[in-house]
């Protein structure tokens, strides 16, 4: 009884360094954080003057500025084009790969290296081959590759262009919603900024893969008895896919949609290195205005709300997610 | 048409789906060929409408500019700042790998109470926007005189990978018989001894899975990089790089080859262990 206790100390103070460690610089550095974000320190020098959720309204407002709105649209439209795109394409290339293909190793790593690369340097290679050109240059990049294929009608401005399609407010459908009073969604907050699909192309193909690696486990652990008696009883393939191996899966869906969504709502390296901005805000993202308000704008504060805007975000998506995780381990 | 003949049908159907999955890898690569044929290029050759052209020869000398750089013209080469990633990404790598592995065995062979509430309190350190601790993190570094420095850059590194490490590290070693541990405790040994004697010898997959997860994500990260380190001679190459390709003096072949040097490393590692990388990727999604 005294051993365990000695024991039981031991153990506790082997851990101690590392809770210490996330105690103050994950739980007291959020609880600073969102403490400067209901102050005035708006410069270099600390002023922790209280204001209450001023920071926070100036966000949601469009004076001075509308970023933070643009902000959120960018993130709403990356994060939805980006978990299609790379749930669609990963579960694609893993029933492909399931087919028993030869050379699945290498097909399989050809997928998964973008994975090992940074952000960085995905994003100075897709710059370079989404680089539209212009009247002096001609077309560059995949323009100039469609040019020569003779897809010429595909050419666009990828990141340059700052087109959003949204509802206009004086078209006949604003002018309806607004008589039914929903005019608030004709607004060019509320719509889908073109020039982020361009970064959503070059996360797709650093992330798909691992979807994919996800989606393969998944279903390499499905007994071929079932597709053999689903088989026997007449099912065509693509009904033996429908009916019993997608159902099947659906876990590893959920699973990517949770790792792919807070990697979304974080995006900041691809932003940084392959558009920053954009025009009329048409690529930032809410860790980049963070990061460019209080790193090089000394608003300090005003990082502050955004950074504790982000994390309510992403807390909204990953607590759940950890918290039926321990349970069901605890109950197992 | 071959329903008849099951063989011409699966014949049939391979050869779409091998068309398909070449296609598909040639999607994949294409990055990789554009940064290799620009990289290669000579200077003369580098012109905007033959972009898509293989190189007339194999020509380094815009990776020789990209590592050197060209300091008549105030271009700084990339040479530093790799050494500096080496010598920031090893230290680091091997730290966390041990505070990992000595939470893991904690936190999976020795449960005391609360270690149940604990262990998700951690977890959720891996998931957070780091924008929501950077104000706070560079204040404290400056007053401890770490900013600035590789040293505080190794610090940051090890405490924000404390959550991963110990979960790739206690789901391994949960896969390990508490039988195992049970016995030497009746033998008298201690926890310490335990760890030392019977765990750790059995924790070498553990540490390739652990250490290469790390390695890959302190290689490759930019944020804690460009908040933390101002100078360019401490900066790692992620940060280098983005300012190379951010200044309009610099070609687009240099830029390119720069590219593919800040990748080489996580490359090569990925090339020779993906296995291992394969199930860290798993790990990470706190699948197992």
């Amino acid at each position: 009884m005294k051993e365990n206790s000695r024991e039981r100390l031991v153990s506790m103070s082997l851990v101690a360094p590392s809770v210490v460690l996330i105690a103050m610089f994950v739980y007291g550095f959020i609880g600073f954080t969102g403490f400067s974000s209901l102050t005035k320190w708006d410069s270099f020098k600390p002023d922790f003057t209280f204001v209450g959720l001023r920071n926070f309204a100036r966000l949601f407002s469009t004076m001075p500025t509308d970023r933070f709105l643009c902000d959120i649209r960018n993130t709403v439209t990356f994060t939805v084009l980006f978990l299609l795109s790379s749930i669609a394409i990963g579960l694609f290339l893993a029933i492909l790969l399931d087919r028993h293909v030869k050379g699945e190793g290498v097909f399989r790593n050809i997928f998964l290296f973008p994975m090992a690369a940074s952000y960085i340097v995905t994003g100075v290679a897709w710059r370079w081959i989404l680089s539209p050109g212009n009247p002096q240059t001609g077309a560059t990049g995949i323009n100039q590759l469609f040019d020569k294929l003779g897809l010429s009608f595909l050419k666009w401005g990828w990141f340059t262009d700052p087109s959003i399609l949204a509802i206009p407010r004086d078209s006949g459908l604003g002018q309806f919603l607004s008589q039914i009073r929903l005019g608030g969604l004709a607004s060019p907050y509320i719509g889908v900024s073109l020039a982020m699909i361009s970064v959503v192309i070059a996360a797709t193909w650093q992330m798909s893969g691992y979807v994919m690696a996800m989606y393969l486990a998944a279903l390499r652990s499905i007994p071929s008895e079932l597709r053999e008696a689903a088989r026997i009883d007449g099912a065509s393939e693509l009904q033996i896919y429908r009916r019993v191996i997608l159902p099947m899966v659906r876990p590893v869906t959920l699973s990517a949609i949770i790792v792919l969504g807070h990697i979304s709502l974080k995006i900041f390296d691809l932003v940084v290195s392959m558009t920053g901005p954009g025009p009329a805000f048409a690529t930032d993202v809410p860790a980049f205005y963070m990061w460019d308000t209080t790193f090089r704008g000394n608003n300090f504060a005003q990082g502050a709300a955004i950074a504790t805007l982000l994390l309510l975000m992403v807390a909204l998506l990953i607590v759940p997610y950890l918290i039926s995780t321990n349970r069901k381990e605890v109950s197992r | 048409m071959s329903r008849g003949l099951p063989h011409h049908g699966v014949t049939a159907g391979k050869v779409v789906v091998y068309l398909l999955l070449v296609l598909a890898s040639i999607v994949y690569l294409m990055p990789i060929y554009v940064q290799l044929i620009t990289g290669m290029k000579s200077f003369q050759e580098v012109s905007l409408s033959r972009m898509w052209s293989l190189p007339s020869g194999i020509n380094f000398a815009s990776f020789v500019e990209a590592w050197f750089g060209e300091p008549s013209q105030g271009i700084r080469g990339l040479s530093q700042n790799f050494m500096n990633s080496v010598y920031l990404t090893v230290p680091a790598t091997l730290i966390s790998a041990f505070l990992g592995s000595m939470n893991g065995y904690v936190l999976s062979k020795w449960k005391f109470p609360g270690a149940n509430i604990l262990f998700p309190l951690l977890l959720f350190g891996m998931f957070i926007p780091y924008q929501s601790i950077l104000i706070p993190l560079v204040r404290v570094l400056q007053q401890i005189h770490l900013y600035g420095s590789r040293a505080g850059l190794i610090f940051v590194h090890v405490v924000y990978g404390i959550p991963i490490t110990t979960l790739i590290f206690r789901n391994y070693y949960a896969t390990i018989p508490d039988e195992l541990v049970e016995a030497s405790k009746i033998d008298g040994a201690s926890i310490l001894q335990i760890y030392a004697r019977i765990l750790f010898p059995l924790s070498v997959p553990g540490f390739v899975v652990v250490m290469i997860w790390q390695f890959t994500s302190v290689w490759n990260d930019f944020l804690f990089g460009v908040i933390v380190t101002s100078r360019p001679s401490v900066q790692p190459i992620t940060v280098a790089l983005n300012n190379m390709a951010g200044s309009y003096s610099v070609e687009w072949n240099v830029q390119m080859a720069g590219a593919l040097l800040a990748a080489i490393p996580t490359l090569l590692v990925y090339i020779f262990l993906s296995r291992y990388f394969m199930r860290g990727l798993l790990a990470g999604s706190l699948k197992d």
